[in-house]
């Protein structure tokens, strides 16, 4: 509790010497309008019907869809993922039912929701993303896109396209052409300068940013002397990979002036607070739901609780407080 | 539809080597699990081992609102759970999963084939059916005499209860899956539930290939989230698609799953 809330200046005017009950926790990513920080890391929600029965959808600032294709993909040869030191290696490998199926069966789900959806996509070539985004630019309920430069778990496109910022900017550039929606680009912490394939996207045209994707990675399993994930390679997540998570994002809030989804081992509010201090607009709950499906209430719920506390009468005027 | 909860563990004891009973008072869970479902059971409030482990449903009390695990203490997270005492609490997911598809008719003859842990969803299943009276032969393998599970209280439920074991020191030398084709050959068998390791499965789905005789049998993974968001748990099926074994599973009609 701060002296000034104590003393009931505009900082605290709340009851109890607190501040205030109710701050503003709505946030702008790039024009996809949140009516709080707080959503999911695409691929670790599903489709958002798996956590209806723990999570009220309405709640959360937005949701963001596993990835999608052009076409249906069937995915890697499993194993799939592997549990690491305070996290997880996976290697699911865009396992998708293709954007028409997207469009025409799981969408109309999010009708009885008041939610913005974002889609995730992900292509092999340049053309497959414009593509991707001229179908879903004309369909409603679609409040932006989330462009994948940075799955590490496919041979073709993924991580190469995030891997280099003129790469990078040309997909950016060719969705931009494609869509009106608002377009938030999720970049590969597996690059030398984040800062600088963050640098192309934004002069490409993305409205936001979301960082990081996973971490390139592999486990062997030394009994059998063998990779145990059946692509060898895997991403790694969960709170192994918070600090580099974080450091990006610092990074990347000092060089490019967007909006940023932080990402990356959130498990509670004090952590998502740490992304926001570092630069974050809003951030994603992605590994934490499989160990705690209600992580993202009780993260928003703490986020609250935190600004309540320290009489913050506005998330945005958290967002990179600790740049100083 | 399956619950949150934090739930109490009464009781928890070592029933073989490495592997433990426990009971919790889970009256929500209890109340709505079926024979073949699983729960996806929190080892700590540590960040470290991170993931929840999925574990069958062996047994439930709705009266009194107790459901009980039975698990291999397999890795650090098992061994975790099964350092607990009575009074700990764990945070559950469940009840998850498809279980095991009851059948309607009146009269049939059910062969249950377990090997080794592979007992924690049959003996849930076998006390359904015991209670539709079905005949069930009840096929336990084991390693050895020590490691077999739960074998008193399948004699006492079951219409014929057989053991195999791999060094000949409970009833057939050999593996369990002997046991259910020579019961195959006898002709008197309906309906096949299977639960054990994927060599044991492989085999019963090799044993039922041309019989006619339907087959369930009950998947084992590693799984991220439990509830079919992730994709990590996935099995090969007929169609050439992965299904997840958290979700679509973990029971599959014997037929449906490819053996890679």
């Amino acid at each position: 509790m701060s002296k000034e809330s104590k003393n009931g200046t505009p900082a605290g005017s709340g009851k109890n010497g607190r501040g205030d009950k109710n701050p503003v926790l709505a946030v702008d990513i790039g024009g996809i309008f949140m009516k709080n920080p707080v959503t999911v890391a695409s691929g670790t929600f599903g489709f958002g019907p798996e956590y209806a029965p723990y999570v009220d959808l309405n709640r959360l600032g937005a949701v963001v869809v596993k990835g999608i294709t052009l076409r249906p993909r069937p995915g890697n040869l499993p194993p799939r993922i592997v549990e690491t030191p305070a996290g997880m290696l996976n290697a699911i490998g865009l396992q998708n039912p293709g954007v028409d199926h997207l469009v025409t069966e799981i969408l109309p789900y999010f009708k009885q929701f008041d939610v913005p959806v974002i889609v995730n996509i992900a292509g092999e070539t340049v053309e497959e993303y414009a593509s991707l985004a001229g179908k879903l630019d004309r369909v409603a309920g679609i409040a932006g896109l989330e462009v994948n430069i940075s799955c590490p778990n496919v041979k073709k496109g993924g991580m190469q396209f995030g891997s280099d910022p003129l790469t990078a900017a040309e997909v950016v550039r060719a969705v931009r052409a494609a869509t009106g929606l608002p377009l938030v680009v999720k970049l590969s912490p597996n690059v030398t300068s984040i800062t600088a394939v963050a640098a192309g996207v934004a002069e490409a045209g993305a409205d936001a940013l979301s960082l990081i994707n996973t971490i390139l990675g592999m486990a062997i399993d030394v009994k059998r002397r063998r990779p145990v994930l059946g692509t060898v390679t895997g991403g790694l997540s969960g709170p192994a990979v918070r600090p580099v998570a974080v450091r990006m994002v610092w990074q990347v809030y000092k060089e490019v002036k967007l909006p940023i989804v932080g990402m990356g081992g959130i498990m509670s509010a004090a952590d998502a607070l740490e992304f926001i201090l570092a630069g974050a607009a809003a951030v994603a709950v992605g590994t934490a739901n499989f160990v705690n499906p209600r992580a993202t209430m009780d993260v928003l719920e703490g986020i609250e609780a935190y600004l309540v506390e320290n009489g913050v009468r506005d998330i945005n005027k958290l967002v990179g407080a600790a740049h100083g | 539809m399956s619950v949150l909860a934090e739930a109490r563990i009464l009781k928890q004891e070592e029933v073989a080597p490495g592997c433990h009973r426990m009971l919790l008072q889970a009256p929500e869970a209890a109340g709505r699990a079926a024979p073949g479902q699983f729960m996806h059971v929190r080892c700590g409030s540590s960040a470290d081992p991170l993931l929840r482990r999925p574990l069958s449903v062996h047994d439930v009390d709705r009266g009194k609102g107790t459901l009980t695990l039975l698990y291999r203490a397999a890795g650090r997270g098992t061994a975790l759970l099964a350092g607990l005492g009575p009074g700990a609490g764990i945070s559950l997911m469940g009840p998850l999963g498809r279980g095991f598809s009851l059948p309607a008719g009146a009269g049939l003859r059910v062969a249950l084939a377990a090997g080794g842990i592979g007992v924690a969803p049959l003996y849930f299943l076998l006390k359904e059916l015991v209670s539709r009276d079905f005949f069930v032969y009840v096929l336990v393998g084991a390693q050895t005499a020590e490691d077999l599970l739960c074998g008193d209280d399948f004699k006492l439920l079951g219409s014929r209860t057989s053991f195999a074991t791999d060094d000949g020191s409970c009833g057939h030398k050999g593996p369990v899956t002997d046991l259910l084709e020579s019961l195959l050959a006898s002709g008197g068998v309906d309906l096949v539930y299977a639960c054990g390791p994927p060599p044991m499965l492989k085999r019963v789905a090799g044993l039922l290939t041309g019989t006619g005789v339907p087959g369930e049998i009950s998947l084992e993974r590693h799984m991220g989230c439990g509830v079919g968001a992730c994709l990590s748990c996935v099995c090969k099926v007929r169609s050439g698609a992965y299904r997840r074994v958290c979700a679509d599973g973990p029971v599959f009609p014997v037929e449906e799953v490819v053996w890679e």
